[in-house]
This record gives C-alpha cells, sequence and structure tokens, in this order.
C-alpha cells in the first residue's frame, strides 16, 4: 500500500451517527466506440492491459481511502466510459480491497453501468458473481432510428433482451433514455415511455439531450424550450403515475429503490473517487473538507499512478461548500432538510440565504420547517435559482 | 539669429493613409540627424494610439537642417498636423505657423475628402501649396488622371506635382528642393515687441507641460517673463529649444522660428491653443488673429463598469485633461449606471481616442452611453438652455421649440456606390447642397443633422460604399427642428441611460428598432419583461421578454460538482456585471448596441 492507508479500528464516523456511509466511484475510461452527445471522460482503445489496471485501480483505492479511514462503505459505483468492459474480476478485486478499509453497510449497493451492446447473459452472471447487486443500462433510446442517429452500437430489441436479462439476474435495474432528441414530438415521447414504463423498472434516469460545446453535435437542432418544459411536465406525470415519481431533475424511482450513490452526492456525503478523471469529496483526517480529482488523460493516471501519483486534492471553503450542497440539494424533490444542512455546514439556511432573494423566487422555491426545496417549476430553471440564491 | 531668408516653415497635409507620416520620416532620416536606430517607423506619431491608428492626434514638429544645391544651408521646421476633421482647430493653427504646404495625394487612391478639407485649411492660411503625388512605385498609380483631378477637383495647377514614393525615397531630394525653391520665406521682425503663436502643448512626466511656438516678431529667450494674451497668465520661460524630433535645448528663438519652451504651467488646459505669447513688459498691443477656444459638439456618459472605480475613472480624467484641455467633463449620475461623467468631445474621433485611451492607459473599464449632440432648447418663457443629456429634456409643455446643429457634409464616392450614399444620407434628414463629378467619382456635399452621424454614419457610409467613400464634416449652424425625446422602460422602469432625442418622424422607427434590439439583449427572467418605449406618457413601441422557463443542467452527479460550481460562479460573476433595474438585470453591453444605429 504505497499511501500507507490502515483501517481505523474505531470505526467511528467524522459526521455522527446519522451519517449515509461513504460512496465509492470507480471510472473505467474505455468505451467501444465513443458517442456523438458525450463530453465525457471516454476513449476509445484496441487493447487494454486488464492486468496492469487492475493493479493501478486497487493502487488509487489504497491511497483515497487513507483520507477517509473507518467509514461505513454504503455504494459502490462502477461508471464510464464503459465499465462492463471491465473484467469481472477487477470488479471483485476492487470489492473486496474496499472492505478492507471500510465495514459494509447492511444495505450495500454495488452498481456497474452497462450498454446493451457490449453485454449478454453470461457477462451478467459473471459481474453477479462478483458482487454486482445492481445493473444501470444506458439504453438511450427505444427507436432504432433514434438509436442509429445518437451512434449506438445496439438496436430496440437487443436493449428490451438487456433489460429482462438484467432484471433476471440481478437484484434491482434502472436504465436511462434520453428524450428532448431532435424532432421529438410530445406523442412520440409519450408512446416510449410507455413502452420503457412497461418493461416495470423500479428505477429510471431520463435525461434531456443537451449538446455540449465540446461534442460533434453542435449543428442538431433541439426541441425549442416551450417543447422541451413540456416535454419534461410529461415526463413528471406519466412516470409519477405509474408510481416512479421523479426524486431528482431526472431520475424516478419506486420508494426505496433510489440510487443510493448519487443520493450521497445530491445529499452533500463523503465519496472517494478513483480511476482517470474521478472526482472525490471527503473530510480528511484533519478535519478539512476535501475535493479530490484524479488525473484526467488514462495515459497520465496510469503512468503517474504507478508511482503513487493518482491525482490532485484541494480543500473546499465553507463558502464554496454551501455552494455546492445548495447546487446538488435542490435537484432533489425533497430538497435539503434542516437538521442535515446544519450538520454538514454547522449554519442554517437562513445563515446562508438572502432573504429578499428567496423572496423573489416565490413559486419556484419553498423554504419552510423542513428545510429548502424547489417547486416542479423551479427544478426547470434551478440555474437561474441558483445564480440568484447564494451571491457572495 | 538665423537668417529669415534661410528658413522655411511647412506642413504636410494629406487624407489618411496617403503617407504623410511616410514622407515625414524620410525627410527626418535625410536631414534629421538621427541614427539609423532612432529612426522608428514613424517617429512623429508617438503616442502608442497614434502609431496603431496611424493618424496624428497630437501635432509635434521638428527641425531639419538642409544644406540646398545653391549651397546655402536651411532651416526647415515641418509641423505635424493632426489629419483629422474633429482637430480642425488644431490644424488651422498649425497651418498658422507656417507658409506653404506638401499636399500629398495618393497616386493610385486619388483626392479624397480629407485632402479637399486640408487644402481648403491650407488656402485659409494663405499657404503656397505644392502637390506631391506619392506612392507612384505602386502597379496601380495613375499619376496621370490624379494630376487631372487635383485641377478639376481642388482647382489646383498640378502641373509641378512632383512624382514620388516616400517609402523607397524616390523623388525626396526634389521635395527638399521645392521647399527651398517654391516655398515663401517667413516675415518677422526681431526689434518688435514679442508675439508668438501657441500652436500646441502637451504633458510631459518629467518637464510639465511643454507649449509648441512659432515666433512671428520679437525674440523668446529663456529667463523672459511672459504673458499669455488671451488668459493673461504670467510665466517665466525655464527651458527653450527645438525638436530634430530630439529635444534639443538653445537660448532664443527668433522670427520664422518653430519650438518649445516650458514654463512651469501645471495642467494643459491651461495654455489656450491659438493664444499669443509676449513679453510681460514691453508687451504687443493686439494678439495674432484667429484665437476660438474650444467647444465640445459631441456628449456622452462614461461609467465604469465595476462602480468602485468611479475615484479611478476620475483620477484618469484628471491625468487625461492635462494632455488634452480640449474634452471637458462632469460629475453624472444615472439610476442605471451608477456614479459617472458626461464628457464633451470635438468630435466623434476625439471621443473614441478619449475612451480608448482611458481603456488602454489607465486599464479602465468603461460603459459608455449613447453620444449625443448640443441642443439649444428655447422654453416658453424666453430662456435657451443648452442639452447635453436628453436626460435633462425639460417638459414638453415648457419647450417652445428646439434647435440642432447641423453639419457640412464633404463625400467623395465612386459613382457605382452613388446611389446608395445618397439614399443615405436622405434617410438621415441629409440636404444636398452640391453634386459635381470628377472622372468617375462624385464629390457631393450634404447639409446633415449632427445627431444623425453621430452614431454610426461613418460606418454605415463605409459599408454602403464598400469602403470607398471618404467623408469628412464640419459643424455648420443651428437649426429649428421637431425633435422628441424617446424613454426606455423595462419592465416599466424608464432606464435613463437609453433615452435619446430623435427627430419626431423617425422617432417610432427608432423606437421599435431599439425595443427589437434590447428584446435579444436582455436575457430571460423568470417573469415576462415588457418593453416599452415612449414620447411623454404615450407608448409607440413595445415588445416583450417571454418568462425563462427551462435552464437546468440535465445530469449533474457526484463527478461534476466541481465544473458544475465553477461555471455557476463564473454565471454569477457575470451576473453582477450586469446593472439592475427594478427586478430586471441588463447587460451592459446592452446600453451601447441598443442605440446603434443601421443593421447589425
Amino acid at each position: 500500500m504505497p499511501c500507507g492507508a490502515d483501517e481505523d479500528s474505531m470505526g467511528v464516523s467524522h459526521h455522527g451517527e446519522e451519517t449515509p456511509g461513504i460512496g465509492l466511484y470507480v471510472h473505467w475510461p474505455f468505451c467501444v466506440r465513443k458517442c456523438p452527445y458525450c463530453d465525457f471522460n471516454s476513449h476509445v482503445t484496441a487493447r487494454v492491459d486488464h492486468e496492469r489496471w487492475r493493479r493501478a485501480l486497487l493502487g488509487a483505492l489504497d491511497c483515497e481511502a487513507a483520507r477517509a479511514p473507518g467509514r461505513t462503505l454504503a455504494s459502490v459505483f462502477f461508471g464510464g466510459g464503459t465499465p462492463s468492459l471491465m473484467e469481472p474480476a477487477t470488479v471483485a478485486a476492487v470489492l473486496e480491497r474496499a472492505l478492507t478499509h471500510w465495514s459494509p453497510a447492511p444495505t450495500l449497493e454495488v452498481t456497474l453501468e452497462a450498454n446493451p451492446g457490449t453485454v449478454d447473459c453470461d457477462t451478467f452472471a459473471d459481474f453477479r458473481a462478483a458482487g454486482v447487486n445492481r445493473l444501470s443500462l444506458g439504453v438511450q433510446a427505444l427507436d432504432d432510428e433514434s438509436l442509429h442517429r445518437l451512434d449506438r452500437i445496439h438496436d430496440t430489441a437487443q436493449a428490451v433482451a438487456a433489460i429482462v436479462a438484467g432484471q433476471r439476474i440481478f437484484p434491482r435495474v434502472s436504465f436511462d433514455l434520453i428524450y428532448a432528441r431532435p424532432d421529438q414530438t410530445l406523442a412520440s415521447w409519450r408512446r416510449e415511455l410507455e413502452q420503457a414504463l412497461a418493461l416495470a423498472p423500479e428505477h429510471l434516469s431520463l435525461y434531456q439531450l443537451t449538446i455540449e460545446a465540446g461534442s460533434a453535435l453542435r449543428a442538431w437542432r433541439l426541441p425549442d424550450e416551450d417543447t422541451a418544459t413540456d416535454l419534461y411536465h410529461l415526463t413528471q406525470d406519466m412516470t409519477a403515475a405509474a408510481g416512479l415519481p421523479a426524486y431528482e431533475i431526472a431520475n424516478h424511482a419506486r420508494a426505496g429503490a433510489e440510487c443510493r450513490h448519487h443520493l450521497i452526492s445530491w445529499q452533500g456525503g463523503e465519496f472517494v473517487g478513483i480511476g482517470p478523471g474521478a472526482h472525490g469529496r471527503v473530510t480528511d483526517v484533519s478535519g478539512a473538507f476535501l475535493a479530490t480529482c484524479q488525473h484526467r488523460s488514462p495515459k497520465t493516471w496510469l503512468a503517474r499512478g504507478e508511482r503513487g501519483d493518482y491525482g490532485t486534492s484541494s480543500a473546499v471553503s465553507s463558502w464554496e461548500r454551501v455552494e455546492e450542497i445548495l447546487l446538488m440539494g435542490l435537484r432533489l424533490t425533497a430538497g435539503i432538510a434542516r437538521p442535515l444542512f446544519q450538520t454538514l455546514t454547522g449554519r442554517t439556511l437562513e445563515a446562508v440565504l438572502d432573504p429578499s432573494a428567496v423572496e423573489c423566487l416565490k413559486g419556484y422555491l419553498v423554504l419552510d420547517e423542513a428545510g429548502l426545496r424547489t417547486t416542479r417549476d423551479g427544478r426547470l430553471v434551478l440555474n437561474e435559482i441558483l445564480r440568484q440564491l447564494h451571491t457572495k | 539669429m538665423t537668417d529669415l531668408s534661410h528658413i522655411r516653415n511647412f506642413a504636410i497635409i494629406a487624407h489618411i493613409d496617403h503617407g504623410k507620416s511616410t514622407l515625414a520620416d524620410r525627410l527626418i532620416q535625410r536631414c534629421g540627424n538621427l541614427e539609423e536606430r532612432e529612426m522608428k517607423e514613424q517617429v512623429l506619431d508617438s503616442m502608442e494610439i497614434e502609431r496603431e491608428r496611424g493618424i496624428t492626434i497630437k501635432a509635434q514638429t521638428v527641425r531639419l537642417r538642409y544644406t540646398a544645391k545653391n549651397g546655402r544651408s536651411y532651416q526647415f521646421n515641418l509641423m505635424d498636423t493632426p489629419g483629422h476633421v474633429d482637430f480642425a482647430y488644431e490644424v488651422s493653427r498649425s497651418l498658422a505657423a507656417c507658409e506653404g504646404s506638401l499636399l500629398v495625394v495618393d497616386a493610385a487612391q486619388g483626392v479624397e475628402a480629407q485632402t479637399l478639407a486640408n487644402v481648403y485649411h491650407a488656402l485659409e492660411a494663405g499657404h503656397e501649396i505644392v502637390p506631391v503625388l506619392n506612392k507612384i512605385d505602386l502597379p496601380a498609380a495613375e499619376p496621370e488622371r490624379v494630376r487631372q483631378q487635383i485641377e478639376e477637383v481642388i482647382g489646383l495647377d498640378a502641373g509641378q506635382a512632383l512624382l514620388i514614393s516616400a517609402k523607397t525615397g524616390l523623388g525626396i531630394e526634389e521635395v527638399l528642393e521645392s521647399l527651398v525653391d517654391r516655398l515663401p520665406p517667413p516675415a518677422g521682425d526681431a526689434n518688435a515687441p514679442l508675439k508668438a503663436l501657441l500652436v500646441d502643448s502637451w504633458y510631459d512626466a518629467y518637464l510639465g507641460v511643454i507649449i509648441l511656438v512659432r515666433i512671428k516678431d520679437g525674440v523668446l529667450k529663456k529667463g523672459q517673463r511672459i504673458r499669455m494674451m488671451v488668459t493673461e497668465a504670467v510665466h517665466q520661460v525655464e527651458r527653450i529649444g527645438y525638436f530634430t524630433p530630439k529635444r534639443i535645448e538653445c537660448a532664443e528663438l527668433t522670427p520664422g522660428e518653430v519650438g518649445y519652451i516650458t514654463a512651469g504651467i501645471k495642467a494643459v488646459a491651461d495654455c489656450r491653443v491659438g493664444d499669443t505669447l509676449t513679453d510681460e513688459r514691453a508687451p504687443a498691443d493686439t494678439p495674432l488673429p484667429g484665437f476660438k477656444p474650444h467647444v465640445p459638439v459631441v456628449f456622452c456618459g462614461l461609467f465604469p463598469v465595476d462602480t468602485s472605480e468611479y475615484p479611478l475613472l476620475r483620477d484618469s480624467l484628471d491625468k487625461l485633461a492635462l494632455n488634452d484641455g480640449s474634452f471637458s467633463y462632469l460629475p453624472e449620475t444615472s439610476a442605471a449606471l451608477g456614479f459617472g461623467f458626461r464628457c464633451g468631445f470635438l468630435g466623434l474621433l476625439h471621443m473614441e481616442i478619449i475612451q480608448e485611451r482611458l481603456e488602454r492607459e489607465f486599464t479602465l473599464d468603461l460603459i459608455t452611453t449613447a453620444p449625443s449632440v448640443v441642443y439649444r432648447v428655447h422654453m416658453t418663457d424666453g430662456r435657451t438652455q443648452e442639452l447635453h443629456n436628453p436626460v435633462d429634456m425639460p417638459d414638453p409643455t415648457r419647450i417652445d421649440h428646439i434647435e440642432e446643429p447641423w453639419v457640412r457634409a464633404t463625400i467623395l464616392v465612386p459613382d457605382s456606390s452613388l446611389g446608395a450614399v445618397l439614399a443615405l444620407c436622405t434617410e438621415r434628414r441629409g440636404q444636398q447642397s452640391e453634386l459635381t463629378y470628377a472622372g468617375s467619382r462624385a464629390l457631393v456635399v450634404y447639409r446633415l443633422p449632427l445627431n444623425e452621424i453621430v452614431f454610426d454614419f461613418h460606418d454605415r457610409l463605409k459599408s454602403v460604399s464598400r469602403g470607398y467613400a471618404s467623408f469628412d464634416y464640419e459643424i455648420a449652424d443651428y437649426a429649428v427642428s421637431d425633435l422628441v425625446r424617446i424613454s426606455i422602460l423595462v419592465n416599466g422602469e424608464p432606464v435613463d441611460a437609453l433615452s435619446f432625442i430623435t427627430h419626431r418622424g423617425a422617432a417610432e422607427g427608432r423606437g421599435r428598432q431599439i425595443c427589437e434590439r434590447l428584446k435579444d439583449l436582455i436575457p430571460r427572467h423568470l417573469f415576462k419583461i415588457p418593453i416599452q418605449a415612449s414620447i411623454g406618457g404615450r407608448v409607440i413601441a413595445r415588445e416583450t421578454i417571454p418568462a425563462l422557463r427551462k435552464d437546468v443542467t440535465a445530469k449533474c452527479y457526484g463527478g461534476d460538482i466541481t465544473r458544475k460550481r465553477k461555471l455557476l460562479d463564473k454565471q454569477k460573476e457575470g451576473k453582477k456585471k450586469m446593472r439592475q433595474f427594478g427586478k430586471v438585470d441588463i447587460p451592459q453591453s446592452a446600453f451601447i448596441k441598443a442605440l446603434r444605429l443601421g443593421d447589425e
């Protein structure tokens, strides 16, 4: 263990008793092909030295875990890239090593992201055996023409087959769809979402397509703001009626089936990130709240990591911390609970919010005994709310 | 004392880019005793901004020593004149300090609007004019055509015009000889009481104010006590000398000579160009003719982007005023823009130069309000007031009538673009006074209201003529006009910095145009924002910015927090730079862009 990580035998949390536990994010940066709308840290390489990458991930884990000893491990999330291209043995090795640093929560969630075109029943079974208990499938669309346009390697039939197979093998399955696609109408999205809900998922991530400046699709014509708004409201109504209401701007779940991993970051909790470009947020042994970031380029991360240098960390100021809690917490339907805010920041909501700004945002934002949260209309203009809310 | 017959004082007059500065450089190189490494390009245009724009703002002068073919040694004083109409008065004083001019015309471009304006100034000053056709080395040069043009358009005998290339040095000797042969020597009496013309002044960080003078009569000596005949200020001459262009000190300046003095003067504003210096104890009876005080004709508001920079803006204006006595500034408060200054300028270029110098030399970020001209408002009670700021427009019921300034604009344009140029002038309420042809070019003279040209007339002219029209103007007179003030209301609140004065006939169109522009310039808010243009209480145009319905990041997980926070901080920073109007944030750029006329 190059960084001298060690278990904290006391197992005491630094956040008091009600902590949800720590999350671990593992980034696998490789894909079979780069999607045209993607601005993520993903790369296409012909051959990956799995043995070498496995060693490096374990090294990074030891290093990062040393910052936050003694926590309860609530979640492990293998994301990417296309982490279903990892060897199941790597997944098993990371889980095994993580449990040498932290004790597992009874409800430990282990999620693997997968793309329908890269998996079959055998690989699913291998990942399940490695310890994965939740599958998140990047379906993107249930429409062949759209999938083609999004340059996905799978078609609708493959996607449906992957969902059904996943549901047979994993206790929990979620899948993503991208909507507000070019030329999409309310009627066509309604049909597609009905089809998705008919697959009886416990969890759905429904993202509106955004074209980032860095992606290859800047020329795409997206639906106008009014259509996008209508599509959003339709989505809220249909998922709620199907028993999967939105618990976050783009995430829908049956009660109790929320993604615990993401809830940690939306609720201002601690998570460790390993792998190229992975970010983390932890309170270190000195009590400082840190933002960690692993080297972004896979080549650099691997080469420097092998010399014990996986990335950088910087302290998050208390002002930035408040800003982060607001920008993440207000994405949740439940918003930011008063006791949680107090625990995380040592301050009351009133102490950091400008009352006149809150007043101006009436109809979009609610501040009451329970805490601070956005309304349904408010969530749709969250960026504007955040710009107005907390200004130095 | 230099024999008058061995002195030649001359100016070089030209349209911009016709090679005035290059010719000056050649002459200095030939006669100025400068070493090669001291010969920077365009040595006379010393201000960074002058060099960049290729224009001369402050007149300078150099003394050259030339031994002619007749074997005699001559003293040449080259007056560098500002080439732009905004500085017409400075030009006229520089010209008053010499007896002749070299008229430089680009042998490919031919006569342009400023060529004409400058020739008229030189003729007014009684100059002998030597036409010089420059750039004859260019393949496109047509010296014969241009020679003919000079005769037809200007009415000057161009038979003896010199053919040169200032760039290659071709014909420079002929230029020097023609100064000796064709220009008259100055007149003057060394024994008469001192009369020296104050040609220019500027501020030097080490020496204080430096005054450039031309001695008409008498002798100006070091230590002498002098009186400025207009301001009546008395000073003692500390240093005296001339430029080669290096500064050389000497004991005295005698009739016909040009040189500088310093006299412990703090601000350039205390030195009026055109004033007469005389001896305090033995003064002249009458000053030299032609003194005119500076009258700013274009005004605009200057506000710091960062309101905390107001003191810096004030100090910067104070410092600039040390070096430029021709602009005025008074504190102004705007509900939209906070504390700033209402500044008056000699013209549009002058305004741009001051703005640019403030931003560059003092690293200020400025918001400039739309330029305005000086209106004469005649009240029903018989009083008259000058209106520099649309905000100060009195209640219409108290106004009897309003007069606005008009200019006489001279435009030279290839006949292929003539139609478009005439249409532009008509659109801007122009009245044609002359239209003549010289070859394939038309010379058009128009009367135009100044407020129609202050925003973007020059840009529009360039664009409709694909860059070929040249333009010059001078203030002509005031005339009664049917003018109204348009107020702009954003979300029901009047925004003072956006109000403007326009002719009633154009009011509705302008009002609508500004509302449409603001609709694009003001970002969407969480509520609908009405934008209205009104005259008095009557709304003449209206647009609505729809409410923001969707602005949210679709995906945001643990790995996105840092990026998202940084983006948010940047957006908040941008928001801070906007000006708040009631509940509406207006970006600074909107104040300028909204008022720009014409198509974007």
